[in-house]
């Protein structure tokens, strides 16, 4: 008679599940040094480009895949993915118009129109498919200001001076082990430069979409501030429905100069799996933004829903005086989806300060782990970090853990942690119905109270998205 | 105030539900007209939370048999929240607390989904400021308990206000309180009895579930009802409520124990 039915509603459809049909170029499958060179000889890299990928395969050779994380999955045959698929209309148009019209309309099914017409009129966007950069909107427009927003194929072509300062500086080839598989087959991904003193008109975002089914996927994003610079940048990424896991392996490097500051936003809702664990993303991110000069802000915002893995810790070095580092992520799990996410805020600088604010939702049989460090190195004198990390349950089978690590080498800092778990159980649910308000209603008004304060960083475009994305993530999931 | 004449609001008839495979009501028949006030009695685990639970809708009880018709309509076929929004009220003896929930939110909604139930405008923020500022005055709650997460922190006595206030905002028919008197002080008492008392009118109804006289001293019940066993087992007027407090429950044990009492089979 009640609510006992909302059994019913489990698994909403993963609404972007659907397969693009289009041609693509693939090389065989498995990875050797001849795999890397071909990438970068179909890429047209110059020899600093092909080197950094040949040092990165080398080092990798002799890592080990972690397994710190509270993570559970077969062991990945690196041999059995393809490293390199595109569209096979794959050079890059100089309009839209010679863009193949199925690109255009995967993207229009996906919420982000990139013709004339339609294009959002205050965000532009990097369309990236399969790894490849299909195209950039409002690029002229942010030339005119200076700023740089293109893919980073071809900001190796048109500026190969900034991509060979910065490229691999925040995220070293050898950084760990996913970082270094990327550095060594990465294929495409967004570049943004903005020069000293502008301020970004616009939000910029790009959006991934993974369209094939045995192909790794391996971007690589850089952004650069200059001196006084600001932006504001946003990632959203979705996936087709496969039975099979996919690997995505991207590489996210920030760089803020003297009183610059990057807002991150990501919203990731890669295909989580079905309700029994099968097929979905496995998500191994590294993301790091280096707050370079004094008084540079760097700040991370994630929501993440998606990938049936993910392990990602969007971190800040905070290296400039009085730079400051900020992340706040509402990460939540369902079904069998497992996630191991959090930050690192290395206070390096003196007067430096952290904010790191997260919450986990679990819900069904997932799990959910926040892993976070702060680190206060000797010369960060009156460092100063504040960590919330909240947990919310949502049945009983869902697991939420965390794990926060503090090392201080620096009497003087400041350093406060707090944690709470709470549960989102039935006689809440019946109190609010009992009211009046419908039960998804009622699920929403919950998990959107206990993720205010980081829906609060989002752009304001995308902040109801948000909203909205994670009620839809929940139903049924409480009964 | 009893007419017999009065409109049928609530009519319980042989009501059996159990919890998991426990039975808790056992043919439960009661029948709530507009202007009455009605009390049910009981011990623990006679089966008067159930029965205001049952018919608030809550998902743990299955009804097994019997009807409860709410102005001539099936209660039963509806979602706890739909039952909410044509007016029927459950106050609750443990108001749970919800994080992150801010109560002047919840009150919102909570009123605009019984306002739209009823053909009524929604009320924006402003409106619906000046409406529960006006409603606040009934249980004589500070106005900063509506910034706080719903219940959260509250102490007993302050819950029980919100649940008045709630009543208040969402002028139902028939409210149900469920052993509002517990856990609360006499000044607390007499403030959530006065609120009561203010909304109870000629077109609803109140049942009150107790353990205790002295909830009936301050709100003053037409009918009194014996719980036992999960039934009814005695209706009186507001005497049979001083017999109870009297006498205590011992003879309801020597009343069940008698066989005419056991038309029940099985």
């Amino acid at each position: 008679m009640s609510s006992a039915t909302v059994g019913d509603l489990v698994s909403q459809p993963y609404k972007y599940g659907f397969i693009t049909e289009i041609e693509t170029e693939k090389i065989a499958k498995g990875l050797s040094e001849d795999v890397v060179r071909l990438i970068s000889a179909k890429k047209e890299e110059p020899p600093f480009l092909l080197d950094f990928r040949l040092r990165a395969y080398r080092h990798w050779l002799t890592m080990q895949e972690p397994d710190w994380a509270a993570l559970g999955y077969p062991p990945i045959d690196y041999q059995e993915l393809i490293y390199y698929a595109a569209p096979r209309q794959q050079q890059k148009k100089a309009s839209l118009d010679e863009v193949d019209p199925a690109l255009l309309e995967t993207f229009e099914k996906l919420g982000i129109p990139l013709s004339e017409q339609k294009r959002l009129s205050n965000v532009a966007v990097d369309a990236v498919f399969d790894s490849v950069s299909i195209a950039t909107t409002y690029k002229e427009k942010l030339a005119e200001d200076g700023v740089i927003f293109c893919s980073i194929s071809e900001a190796v072509k048109e500026h190969p001076e900034l991509v060979e300062r910065y490229l691999g500086t925040v995220v070293p080839a050898n950084d760990n082990f996913f970082a270094a598989l990327n550095s060594a087959v990465f294929s495409d991904g967004s570049f943004v430069f903005i020069p000293k003193g502008v301020a970004c008109p616009m939000e910029l975002s790009t959006y991934f979409r993974i369209n094939s089914g045995d192909t790794g996927q391996f971007e690589r994003t850089l952004i650069v501030a200059e001196e006084a610079a600001t932006v504001s940048y946003l990632e959203g990424c979705t996936a087709p429905m496969f039975d099979t896991n996919q690997l995505h392996a991207a590489v996210v490097e920030l760089v803020a100069l003297d009183d610059a500051s990057i807002k991150y936003s990501t919203v990731q809702n890669w295909y989580a799996g079905d309700e029994n664990g099968v097929g979905g993303i496995y998500n191994f991110v590294t993301k790091r933004g280096q707050c370079r000069g004094a008084r540079s802000k760097i700040s991370w915002t994630q929501v993440e829903t998606g990938s049936a893995i993910t392990w990602k810790y969007p971190s800040c070095v905070l290296q400039g005086a009085d730079s400051v580092g900020e992340f706040y992520s509402v990460a939540l799990t369902n079904h069998r989806q497992q996630a191991d996410t959090g930050t690192k805020m290395i206070h390096v600088g003196p007067r430096t300060r952290s904010t790191i604010v997260s919450k986990g939702i679990s819900a069904g049989h997932s799990s959910n782990s926040y892993r976070g460090l702060v680190q206060v190195g000797p010369k960060a004198v009156g460092a100063r970090n504040y960590s919330q990390c909240d947990s919310m349950l949502i049945g009983d089978r869902a697991a939420a853990n965390t794990y926060p690590y503090i090392r201080s080498q620096q009497p003087d800092a400041n350093i406060e942690h707090e944690a709470s778990t709470c549960r989102i159980s039935a006689d809440q649910l019946f109190y609010l119905q009992s009211r009046g308000i419908g039960f998804e209603a009622a699920v929403s008004m919950m998990v959107s109270g206990f993720c205010r304060d980081v829906f609060n960083q989002l752009p304001m475009e995308f902040a109801a998205e948000a909203d909205k994305l994670l009620s839809l993530k929940l139903e049924g999931s409480v009964g | 105030m009893i007419r017999s004449d009065a409109p049928i609001l609530l009519e319980i008839r042989d009501l059996h539900a159990r919890v998991e495979d426990q039975p808790i009501l056992r043919g439960v028949n009661l029948t709530l007209r507009a202007g009455e006030i009605h009390a049910v009695m009981g011990r623990n685990g006679s089966g008067k939370s159930t029965l205001s639970k049952v018919l608030a809708g809550h998902p743990a009880y299955t009804v097994t048999s019997g009807s409860v018709l709410y102005r001539g309509a099936d209660l039963l076929a509806l979602e706890p929240e739909q039952r909410a929004r044509i007016g029927l009220f459950l106050g609750f003896q443990y108001p749970v607390e919800i994080p992150g929930v801010s109560n002047l939110e919840f009150l919102r909604v909570a009123t605009n989904a019984r306002r739209q139930e009823q053909g009524l405008e929604e009320l924006d923020t402003f409106a619906f400021d000046d409406l529960v500022q006006e409603r606040l005055r009934v249980v004589q709650m500070d106005p900063a308990f509506l910034e706080r997460s719903v219940n959260q922190g509250f102490s007993g006595g302050e819950k029980k206000r919100n649940e008045i206030l709630q009543m208040a905002l969402l002028e139902p028919l028939v409210a149900i309180l469920d052993e509002t008197d517990s856990g609360l002080d006499i000044d607390a008492l007499r403030i959530v009895a006065g609120g009561v008392n203010q909304l109870a009118g000629p077109d609803t109804s109140t049942l009150l579930i107790t353990h205790y006289q002295r909830l009936l001293d301050a709100i003053v019940p037409d009918f009194v009802h014996v719980m036992a066993a999960g039934r009814i087992l005695r209706t009186g007027g507001k005497d049979l409520a001083l017999e109870l407090e009297e006498r205590g429950y011992d003879w309801v044990d020597a009343e069940l124990a008698q066989p005419l009492a056991g038309a029940e089979v099985g």
